[in-house]
């Protein structure tokens, strides 16, 4: 684990999350290898949910996503991704905003 | 879930879908608004600044019961580069009105205020329920939506879409295209606490005086973007955004980023021994005039971020969203009571209104900002603060070198970076595009 991934999950643990067992609201579709745009996730993710596997393609773990929106305007166009809101009342809940 | 038929159903509880529907139910509209956070306001993210003369339109004795923060006295604008900052800053005692102009809020407490107005006035406010689609007729008209509760389709007579910059439901249904990573910026915020006192001290405040700090330069390593400080009574945002498109092709990181403006010499003392207590990420629209989709169609209106509506200039977001909100809002009313179908050619009224306020005005007169800030952010992001700090530090440093020579020195420094037609170009193009 780098430096700045350490860091970025430090911030997450401030936040308020309720976590929608089981059912990820972002899926990636199965590849071999990553799309230029999939990749850049790994770095662009504010979250960090996006790391690259050993294998080389690129997996993504939703839970502490901040819903921004990010990757799916980079990915979805190219069908990199599955992207939908979280259901109603899951995911993060701002305290402040 | 519900049977009925509503007069309207907003979707999204932010300052465009508050304003929507606080204006059609106050005008005694049926209005189902449906949010998808635990209360309206635990899903909204801003810096944040509220505008009062947007949202007085609407309530205009807010400030005896909003959850405001500290009213506006001073702004204050950096040029920054690793180890300076060049400002130019504004304070003013006129700020301290009886009814100030500009106040930092937190949302997620200003949205639930805000909310609780908007169910006063009637509106039924259904949290926890994610809209997963329009549903339109055979003939393309939009007539009710359908969430992710048990129930089927809730059907009402128009739709205002107020569902935040991403518009995945305009955009899946056909009604718009989705944001482009050249038109969007990643902002990402924490919030710092400090006590009050310290707050005041440190940014030399009174009482609920309030300062912003922007600052633009090498913080954003060439890239389209900026560094914000906003004080709240008793925490300091701190926050930092630049395009997605740049963020794509540099592989800079957004916490990265804002970690070396965290640390950066002119920013670190004013932070020092803060406890940081939520970190956030959102989406800003900035493509401005140029990128607004279609404003309305057949049982629809889209209002707010949604339909692109940010002045990137002037950072100004949520009193266009609410504007937006406010005047889809009269239209649909108008429409309703004149009997007339919620058809796109009856809908056309709100884009007449929305033309004729500032909020169309303002956005034509930046039309090509984006563009020429994004084509040419490495001069203006990189080039241009490094220079001037230089020019400053040759001015201010006193070190026997004649001043004349450390004049010329500065000026060629600009040239031989630019070359004089570059500068004139940027002058001329800058001109242009602020006009």
């Amino acid at each position: 684990m780098s430096m700045q991934t350490a860091r970025v999950e430090e911030k997450l643990f401030q936040n308020r999350y309720v976590v929608d067992q089981g059912k990820p609201h972002i899926s990636i579709e199965p590849h071999r290898q990553p799309s230029k745009n999939l990749l850049a996730m790994t770095k662009l993710c504010p979250a960090g949910c996006y790391v690259e596997n050993s294998a080389g393609q690129v997996e993504v773990a939703p839970d502490g996503c901040l819903e921004c929106g990010t990757c799916r305007i980079l990915c979805e166009p190219s069908g990199d991704i599955v992207w939908n809101y979280p259901r109603g009342g899951f995911g993060v809940l701002f305290k402040f905003g | 879930m519900i049977e009925e038929k509503f007069d309207a159903i907003v979707i999204g509880a932010g300052m465009a879908g508050n304003a929507a529907a606080y204006t059609m139910a106050s005008r005694g509209l049926d209005v189902l608004q449906l949010e998808r956070g635990e209360y309206p306001g635990s899903k909204n993210v801003q810096g944040a600044i509220l505008y009062a003369d947007m949202l007085e339109a609407l309530i205009p004795n807010f400030r005896e019961e909003a959850p405001l923060e500290r009213h506006l006295i001073e702004q204050r604008f950096w040029m920054v580069t690793d180890r300076s900052h060049t400002g130019m800053h504004y304070r003013s005692d006129d700020f301290n009105e009886e009814k100030a102009n500009r106040y930092t809020i937190i949302r997620s407490q200003f949205d639930r205020w805000f909310s609780r107005e908007v169910q006063a006035k009637g509106a039924i406010v259904i949290s926890e329920t994610t809209v997963t689609e329009l549903v339109s007729d055979a003939y393309g008209k939009v007539i009710g939506v359908r969430t992710d509760r048990r129930g089927g389709t809730i059907f009402a007579d128009v739709v205002v879409i107020a569902e935040g910059v991403n518009g995945l439901l305009g955009s899946r249904a056909g009604l718009r295209p989705a944001p482009k990573p050249e038109h969007v910026a990643l902002a990402v915020k924490e919030m710092h606490f400090l006590p009050r006192e310290t707050i005041e001290a440190r940014f030399n405040l009174h009482g609920d005086e309030g300062v912003v700090i922007e600052a633009a330069g090498t913080i954003s390593k060439g890239m389209t973007g900026m560094g914000f400080i906003y004080t709240n009574k008793e925490s300091v945002s701190v926050g930092m955004g630049c395009l997605v498109a740049d963020f794509a092709e540099t592989g800079e990181t957004p916490y990265g980023l804002l970690e070396t403006f965290k640390a950066h010499p002119s920013v670190a003392p004013l932070l020092e021994g803060s406890e940081v207590k939520e970190y956030a990420a959102h989406l800003i629209p900035e493509g401005g005039y140029n990128t607004i989709p279609q404003l309305f169609g057949d049982g629809w209106v889209v209002v707010g971020d949604a339909a692109q509506l940010n002045n990137a200039i002037h950072r100004e977001g949520s009193n266009l969203a609410m504007t937006s909100g406010r005047l889809a809002g009269e239209a649909i009313f108008q429409v309703k009571s004149r009997r007339d179908p919620m058809t796109k050619q009856n809908l056309a009224l709100y884009k007449k209104f929305l033309d004729a306020s500032f909020v169309m005005k303002d956005l034509k007169k930046y039309k090509d900002m984006p563009k020429l800030l994004h084509t040419q952010s490495h001069n203006f992001f990189l080039t241009y603060p490094t220079l001037v700090a230089k020019a400053m530090d040759n001015f201010l440093r006193v070190d026997g070198a004649p001043k004349l020579d450390k004049e010329k020195a500065s000026i060629r420094a600009f040239v031989k970076e630019r070359t004089l037609r570059g500068l004139f170009g940027d002058a001329l193009r800058l001109a242009r595009a602020w006009r």
